[in-house]
């Protein structure tokens, strides 16, 4: 970790001009990364008078937060009018056990790709690789049919399964890329000693896998959290996760659109996620520079 | 001995149980995109029916394109071999789903309910498959509205047009006086929605009928045709720059603030003007789309059934069609949703005046063979087909496209969707 | 590897099968994954393809039509606009996310004080869905309500800023919002590959009087090459699967202008039900795909065999 770096700026006067620049390029990518998430506030505490009234990016005239109360309690979604905090458990229960399972057969995946190739293994990788570039809509009526036979349509069950394969290529990316980093040599004295396979990964490998851990379950969580296809094929009424409920909210067809409850609702959405990378961002760097990008 | 008759006991309640629970309560899965607001409220009032019969429902709500989402869900889980027990679908895609043979057969309710007298001939053909009742229908929308601002023309010095030649000279009076003529949300359903009412205008009921109900290739590119198209470019004359891509709602918007005169658009209009606490007759006027006074372009949305093999949920099923076809379901849902009941001869009091003015059109239109069904709303046509004239309209209406080659394009696009 | 002594056969004899059961372990363990994916991958495709050679409308039928849905393909002009912006799409959009991306990266690399609000601020649009994003940009892109009616309130009357609604220009706005979503995630990759480089290296070649542009070029960027591989993989499938993207921000409008393969083939497969032919431009779609990623992978899985 290289935390110490040689001031590569070394000359003072250009020094201020080059750090004003740095400075001043840095906060204006800033505001155009924060200003969609400052619309989508200022017109959660607007009251619908408000909207349709006034500029869609300008300051309430007086702000209230029952447009927040009626996304997370009484909103009409379909004919259930208890706003979206269903769903959000909903979401829970899939997102949870679908990022655990891909999570540890990727880990495994990847070490045995890094460490226990074979003949054929580079190719069996590459495989799974182009596994990440279908686009999930071609894949939807064969999925359904084949967990109809399995009798796993509209479950939850049926949903964690397809969410878990089809993360798997991206998780054992991340392992794979991260554990070619790791010394073979580690590896090669593990095995004169005498230890097997699972031995070394259980007491070698997954001590040194925390930053890769935290990177794969930050990906896995986003991108679950953040499905909407899948959610809405593969679920049933009251097991739907939470996008579905959003996009219902939104989209209403030719009723009456009230802006207000859709962003407090959207951001509702977005809480878990944000969440984690509030809270997750120092150590999704970590995990990123401690050599999983790198071969 | 005590033992097997302390266990007989415990069989005998346990049996005892099942029966005293509701024999006849049988669950309803029900697919639809009604999922918020004003439309959500109606549908609920179906559900509290069924309810209040002892029987459940399973609500599947799926918003998004216009019921794209939701037919992507039907479609995935009837590959899957789990229909749900009833979904929204309309139009000749009930006769497509019939094809499938996986649609269950309503004619006894349909009988008992005296269906084929209470309906008009028109409606009732969509909701049957080889003469049998799979479908029953919920409310009737009229397309060929136009939404009105008096204050805008008053100011304007402009009348309100009631055919095309009106409205190109009226329109260019509120153009120079500032206002925009015409508000257009940039959709291709709405663009659809105004072409087809354009159609029936400038073609007459029966070439409407032959080009987007039969989708003749001789009527969809002939002269009358290119006439079409050109009264589609005058129009889009009026419309101001924004409009790609606007809701219909923002749109409507325009005509109630009084930035613009006129809205072409189906009924469910008025609830935004309602919204916004605005009077029929006093702040915005419903006016029949100029040349289509006559009639009617209708939108009728319906349930159709599956075939389900529980007997108790076969029982439920049949109670939902029944309710829905009858008087109470019918006014408290469409007094709600801004349409008009599909059951003739109902008492009209719970209804508003342009609630009024489309009774009357329906059952003039019905008899003068002028009540036809919307192509932009799938009425008219296979899916196939109506996203083809969707492709040839909105493209015309986003470019520079010759008249004569956007009829030729018709012509050929729909050939290539059959 | 193991030293095997043969002196007692017995003990031999139980090493041998050890040892070739774990050879086998590896495979054993890849097994589950390797027959999920040969299904749910490889065995989707074909069906895919095969539907592509049938008349399939509303469900599937398996009665087989020879090529008629890829010559009806190939003179759909939707198709044509579609894949055109695919191209120019995926190609502006991994572009200027990596560009973005790699040259916030060296600007935040530079002991920053802010270092880590700022990550963050560039981080979040990724957590983000874009349904729930979408709607935002809209507004802020219309013409009429968003930035160009704020810019021409704030005095600069001139000022035009309608690609939303401009055939011509309606697939660069979903640039912008793409390039928007995921350019944090690309600076993120690029950071940390910077964080990884040997200082040593750096200080030798300023010893040697190289400045400080030289060093970017010659040796940092050249060093980030396995960073740049992970980012284009990833860019290239958000690229490939961006549906929401266009539905949300432009539902592929004006008219058509910015419809991409994805929601193409939705459309058509699904909300128009001519499911052979949606299934007929997916595989148009995925051999396109191939084309350009599998040489890319092959290149770049060789090379590191040999690093």
């Amino acid at each position: 970790m290289n935390e110490e770096r040689l001031p590569l700026l070394s000359r003072p006067p250009q020094e201020i001009a080059v750090r004003v620049v740095v400075y001043g390029v840095l906060i204006l990518v800033a505001i155009y990364f924060l200003i969609p998430l400052i619309v989508m506030i200022l017109t959660s505490v607007k009251t619908m008078a408000d909207i349709r009234s006034g500029n869609l990016i300008s300051w309430p005239r007086e702000i209230t937060f029952d447009a927040w109360k009626e996304a997370w309690g009484t909103a009409c979604i379909g004919v259930a009018c208890s706003g979206v905090k269903g769903y959000f458990w909903n979401s829970i229960r899939i997102v949870v056990p679908a990022v655990v399972i891909s999570t540890m057969i990727g880990a495994v995946n990847g070490y045995v790709f890094s460490k226990w190739r074979f003949r054929g293994s580079e190719v069996i990788f590459a495989s799974l690789l182009i596994g990440c570039f279908i686009p999930f809509q071609v894949i939807l009526l064969p999925m359904a049919r084949t967990l109809g036979a399995l009798g796993l349509s509209q479950s939850i069950t049926g949903l964690v399964i397809v969410h878990i394969v089809y993360g798997l290529a991206f998780t054992t990316l991340f392992f794979r890329n991260y554990y070619v980093t790791i010394p073979d040599d580690l590896i090669k004295a593990a095995r004169i000693d005498g230890a097997g396979f699972f031995r070394i990964f259980w007491k070698i490998l997954l001590p040194l896998s925390t930053p890769i851990f935290v990177v794969c379950i930050i990906w896995q969580t986003t991108q679950i959290w953040n499905d909407f296809l899948f959610g809405v094929v593969f679920s049933a009424g009251d097991s739907q996760p939470i996008t579905v409920a959003l996009n219902n909210l939104v989209n209403t067809s030719t009723g009456v659109k009230k802006y207000n409850v859709d962003m407090a609702a959207a951001i509702i959405a977005a809480l878990p996620t944000l969440f984690v990378y509030f809270v997750a961002g120092k150590y999704f760097l970590r995990g990123l520079t401690a050599g999983s990008v790198k071969g | 001995m005590k033992r097997i008759t302390c266990r007989w006991m415990i069989v005998a309640v346990l049996v005892a149980g099942m029966f005293s629970y509701n024999a006849f309560a049988g669950e309803v899965e029900v697919l639809h995109w009604w999922t918020s607001g004003g439309e959500a409220k109606s549908v609920g009032v179906l559900k509290d029916l069924l309810e209040k019969e002892g029987h459940t429902w399973q609500d599947m709500a799926v918003a998004g394109g216009g019921g794209g989402n939701a037919m992507t869900v039907l479609k995935s889980r009837a590959v899957a071999g789990k229909p749900p027990t009833a979904a929204q679908v309309k139009g000749p895609q009930i006769q497509q789903w019939g094809d499938e043979g996986v649609l269950t057969n309503l004619d006894d309710v349909a009988r008992a309910g005296n269906w084929d007298t209470l309906l008009p001939g028109v409606v009732a053909d969509i909701m049957k498959y080889e003469g049998h009742y799979v479908a029953v229908p919920v409310n009737v929308h009229k397309i060929n509205w136009m939404w009105v601002n008096p204050d805008v023309f008053r100011k304007a010095g402009a009348m309100i047009p009631t055919t095309w030649a009106q409205f190109e000279e009226e329109a260019a009076k509120i153009k120079k006086a500032g206002f925009i003529p015409v508000a257009w949300g940039g959709q291709n359903w709405q663009e659809a929605t105004v072409f087809e009412s354009i159609v029936l205008g400038v073609g007459g009921a029966a070439f409407y009928e032959q080009a987007l109900v039969q989708a003749d290739p001789q009527a969809l590119n002939s002269p009358t045709m290119v006439k079409c198209f050109e009264t589609l470019r005058m129009v889009l004359g009026f419309i101001d720059k924004d409009a790609p891509g606007r809701d219909w709602n923002l749109a409507t918007a325009m005509v109630i603030q009084g930035k613009a005169a006129m809205q072409f658009m189906g009924d469910w209009a008025k609830g935004e003007f309602t919204a916004a606490g605005k009077r029929p007759g006093v702040d915005y006027v419903a006016m029949p789309v100029p040349e289509t006074s006559g009639g009617y372009l209708f939108n009728v949305d319906s349930f159709i059934m599956f075939d389900v093999k529980d007997t108790e949920a076969q029982k439920a099923q049949q109670a939902m069609a029944r309710l829905i076809m009858e008087p109470r379901f019918q006014e408290v849902f469409n007094v709600n949703k801004g349409s008009i009941p599909c059951r003739l001869g109902m008492s009209r009091m719970a209804f508003d005046a342009p609630a009024h003015m489309s009774f009357d059109s329906f059952v003039a239109s019905a008899e003068a063979g002028s009540l036809l069904p919307s192509m932009a709303h799938e009425m008219a046509v296979y899916p196939a087909i109506r996203g083809a004239i969707f492709d040839v309209v909105t493209n015309f209406c986003n470019s520079t496209v010759a008249n004569d080659r956007a009829a030729k394009t018709l012509a050929s696009e729909v050939q290539s969707a059959m | 590897m193991m030293a095997m002594t043969r002196s007692r056969r017995g003990a031999g004899h139980t090493r041998d099968i050890f040892q070739y059961l774990e050879d086998l372990l590896p495979k054993i363990v890849l097994a589950p994954t390797a027959i999920a994916i040969l299904i749910s991958v490889y065995g989707f495709i074909l069906w895919t393809a095969y539907l592509s050679f049938t008349k399939s409308r509303l469900l599937p039928k398996y009665d087989l039509a020879g090529f008629v849905q890829y010559i009806k393909l190939f003179s759909n002009d939707r198709w044509w606009v579609a894949s055109k912006n695919l191209v120019l799409f995926g190609g502006l959009f991994i572009f200027f996310c990596v560009v973005l991306g790699l040259l916030l990266a060296i600007f935040l690399d530079q002991r920053i004080r802010i270092e880590g609000a700022i990550r963050t601020i560039y981080l979040y649009p990724m957590a983000l869905s874009f349904i729930v994003t979408g709607a935002a940009w809209k507004w802020i892109l219309n013409p009429g309500l968003g930035l160009e009616r704020l810019m021409r309130q704030m005095g600069f009357a001139d000022f035009t800023f309608d690609w939303l609604v401009n055939s011509e220009m309606s697939i660069y706005t979903v640039v912008i919002a793409g390039v928007w979503q995921s350019t944090g995630f690309v600076m993120a990759l690029f950071l940390a590959g910077l964080r990884g480089i040997d200082d040593s290296i750096i200080r030798a070649a300023q010893v040697d009087g190289a400045g400080l542009p030289r060093i970017y070029r010659k040796i940092i960027i050249p060093s980030l090459r396995p960073v740049f591989f992970s980012a284009v993989i990833i860019l290239s499938h958000i690229a490939i699967k961006s549906f929401d993207l266009v539905v949300v921000l432009t539902r592929g409008g004006p008219g058509y202008s910015s419809d991409l393969p994805a929601t193409f083939m939705y459309a058509f497969a699904f909300t128009r039900s001519r499911l052979a032919f949606g299934a007929a431009s997916a595989m148009m779609m995925f051999f396109a795909v191939m084309a350009i990623i599998v040489p890319y992978l092959y290149s770049e899985l060789r090379r590191k065999r040999y690093e």
